[in-house]
């Protein structure tokens, strides 16, 4: 019993320093003195100070805030529609080839994605003179267009949760189909919409490869300057990017958790009291 | 239909009037899901005013039934018309029918009010009649106070109220409720069976039930519509059905009942006399019936309509009749108690009457007594009245 507990707390050291040990020796690095990344020279918030006057940085991590906030508000809306389409109209025709093209990019490697799209936008851009140039644009299509799947596979399996008669009663009441979505299914799946649209917002945001391809001169979304800075050398400013990023994303996870555990607390304690007036 | 049944002419019984047009007029409706055919043909006509029951199994086709008179489905072939409007086309948010869903189907974003309100809101109701009559419906399922609550915070009792109020605020021709009482205990389901009956008695809206359970049906309805594999098996008054009913099918799923099995033997004025090899005995059944003498028939009785007596000293087997009581009336067996089950208000008896063969037998529990006057493996008597038999052919 004891050699069992034993191994459980290393298996679990070992499986915790394997996920987060790397993270963490980044935080520790980004307060390092030294202009050499490996080397500990003692503690500074020098390359914070640095980062904040980097223009390049400044401006990249702007543009792929904007860019991500565009992506995922277009996506949750194509992606709710097909999420829509798959789990409630039941059976149509190239129902499953539909099905087949939504997971498609799911599975579909980065760099097809983006030689794909690039090729196209070079064609569009030949055939009918759009997209003139690429950049921010290009990039938001195609972002909008992977992230667009991921949202409507978490919509169909919310919808697939959300008990059908509910709809059916709205319609019984009354309500014409477009007023029972937006009335009725739309505050019901919420949740998924909210979890499609961060999904969205990560997934351009941390998106390098298909951005790569589809980015003009002067659009540089962040990963792809940290990249290239990456490539000419570690700099210690990166580590101090990559640690106000954890920050943030820790933050928004705990903060998130907490609204709802307490939400799930209240829901229960209602149920309770509903129970108990009801003289069970 | 029997004599009997026709009487109490201060009674609305709408469809015995030729005159009058059925309200909802279901005609050889069928409805087809690939290969599965979930409603066959059916043809049924129900009045203004009527709560009207569908009865069946799970699976025959009732709720398919229900789910075409709101719109949600659309009949294969064949049509419906609602107060003489042909619904064919009409989509669900047209209909002048509200439904109550089996799990109720409240909106959880919404609370009490909201939920009742949401129907009057679609129709275009100004706000002061709006608040007037969700106020009234809520006062009428007894839920004022609870009108800020979100359904997840109501028992299933309140939450039931909360769906008949919702269904009921648009005043809508026809109410649907597809198993209203399914979800409810049992104490509970007894109070609101009656609440159902008044509040349609006091609304006049003709309301169409799915239901599972025969006694629902039974305590609610004026009259019902056993089903079976899609088709209507038999249409009638609870007291009709359970009387008098048509098949060996309904026979047996309304209520318990004895079937036995024989052959016409005679053809008298009063009735006829069917040999019945299982009690080796004749029975005598009286009531019109049009059989034969040589068919083979199934004589059915109620537990409640067979006495049961201790067997007198001296009553022996007779030639050719082992079971008959000697020189005993027609319907008299001999019989040994193989089991008792005490119910309070009754006692059910299970009696061999040879080879193995039980009859049920159902006594009212009259006298105040903690000692049975017939007790396991008792020498017993069973009898009944002629009339008290039914003869079934199908």
């Amino acid at each position: 019993m004891r050699g069992r507990t034993f191994f459980l707390y290393t298996a679990l050291a070992f499986g915790l320093a394997f996920l987060y040990g790397p993270i963490l020796s980044l935080v520790i690095y980004s307060f390092n003195a030294s202009e050499l990344v490996t080397v500990w020279a003692g503690f500074s918030t020098r390359w914070y100070g640095e980062l904040l006057r980097d223009r390049q940085v400044l401006s990249a991590a702007w543009l792929s805030v904007r860019i991500a906030v565009v992506v995922a508000t277009i996506a949750v809306t194509l992606g709710t529609l097909a999420g829509m389409a798959l789990a409630r109209h039941g059976r149509f025709l190239g129902r499953t080839f539909f099905t087949g093209l939504i997971t498609g990019p799911l599975v579909m490697p980065d760099v097809i994605i983006g030689i794909s799209l690039l090729l196209l936008f070079v064609t569009l851009a030949e055939a009918i003179g759009w997209p003139a140039s690429r950049g921010m644009n290009t990039i938001i299509i195609a972002h909008a267009t992977f992230c667009m799947a991921y949202v409507a596979v978490v919509v169909q399996s919310r919808l697939s949760g959300v008990d059908r008669s509910m709809e059916e009663a709205a319609m019984d009441l009354g309500a014409r189909p477009v007023k029972v979505f937006f009335t009725i299914t739309l505050p019901l799946i919420a949740p998924a919409l909210i979890a499609g649209w961060l999904l969205s917002f990560t997934l351009s945001l941390d998106d390098l490869v298909i951005a790569s391809f589809v980015s003009g001169p002067g659009s540089s979304t962040l990963p792809m300057v940290i990249f290239s800075k990456v490539r000419l050398g570690v700099e210690p400013t990166v580590n101090a990017l990559a640690t106000i990023i954890v920050g943030i994303v820790t933050f928004a996870v705990v903060v998130s958790g907490v609204l709802m555990h307490r939400a799930e607390k209240r829901r229960q304690a209602d149920i309770q009291n509903a129970m108990r007036e009801a003289g069970y | 239909m029997p004599e009997t049944l026709r009487a109490r002419p201060e009674k609305h019984q709408p469809w015995l009037d030729a005159s009058l047009r059925p309200y909802i007029h279901i005609d050889a409706v069928t409805k087809q899901f690939g290969e599965f055919r979930a409603v066959d043909r059916t043809t049924l006509e129900i009045h203004r005013g009527e709560l009207f029951c569908l009865l069946g199994a799970s699976g025959c086709g009732k709720t398919t039934l229900l789910r075409m008179l709101a719109g949600f489905e659309h009949p294969t072939s064949g049509r419906i018309l609602i107060d003489g409007q042909d619904m064919t086309g009409v989509p669900a948010y047209d209909r002048p029918v509200n439904m109550m869903f089996q799990n109720y189907a409240l909106f959880p974003h919404m609370s009490v009010e909201q939920n009742v309100a949401y129907g009057l809101k679609q129709d275009g109701v100004r706000k002061p009649e709006l608040k007037q009559r969700v106020g009234e419906a809520l006062e009428m399922v007894q839920l004022g106070p609870w009108a800020k609550r979100k359904p997840h915070q109501l028992s299933g009792g309140q939450r039931q109220r909360v769906a008949l109020a919702r269904s009921l605020v648009k005043r809508p021709k026809v109410l649907l409720l597809d198993e209203p009482l399914a979800a409810l205990d049992k104490k509970l389901r007894e109070r609101t069976q009656f609440e159902l009956m008044n509040i349609q008695e006091e609304l006049g809206v003709t309301f169409v039930v799915v239901t599972h359970d025969q006694e629902e049906a039974m305590t609610l309805s004026t009259r019902m519509a056993v089903m079976e594999r899609g088709q209507v098996v038999q249409v009638g008054t609870p007291s009709e059905i359970y009387e008098f009913p048509a098949t060996r099918f309904t026979a047996d799923f309304i209520g318990s009942i004895n079937l036995i099995e024989g052959r016409v033997k005679r053809v008298e004025a009063a009735g006829v006399l069917v040999a019945a090899p299982q009690l080796g005995c004749d029975l005598e059944v009286t009531g019109a019936t049009q059989v034969r003498e040589g068919q083979s028939v199934c004589v059915a009785i109620r537990p409640e309509k067979i006495a049961v007596a201790p067997n007198a000293e001296g009553a022996g087997p007779e030639e050719g009749a082992p079971n008959a009581v000697r020189g005993g009336a027609r319907n008299s067996v001999r019989g040994t108690v193989r089991d008792v089950a005490y119910l309070g208000d009754s006692s059910v008896f299970r009696v061999d009457v040879g080879e193995g063969f039980l009859i049920e037998v159902t006594q009212p529990n009259l006298l105040r007594s903690l000692e049975r006057k017939v007790d396991w493996d008792d020498a017993v008597v069973l009898t009944w009245r002629a009339d008290a038999g039914l003869i079934l052919t199908e």
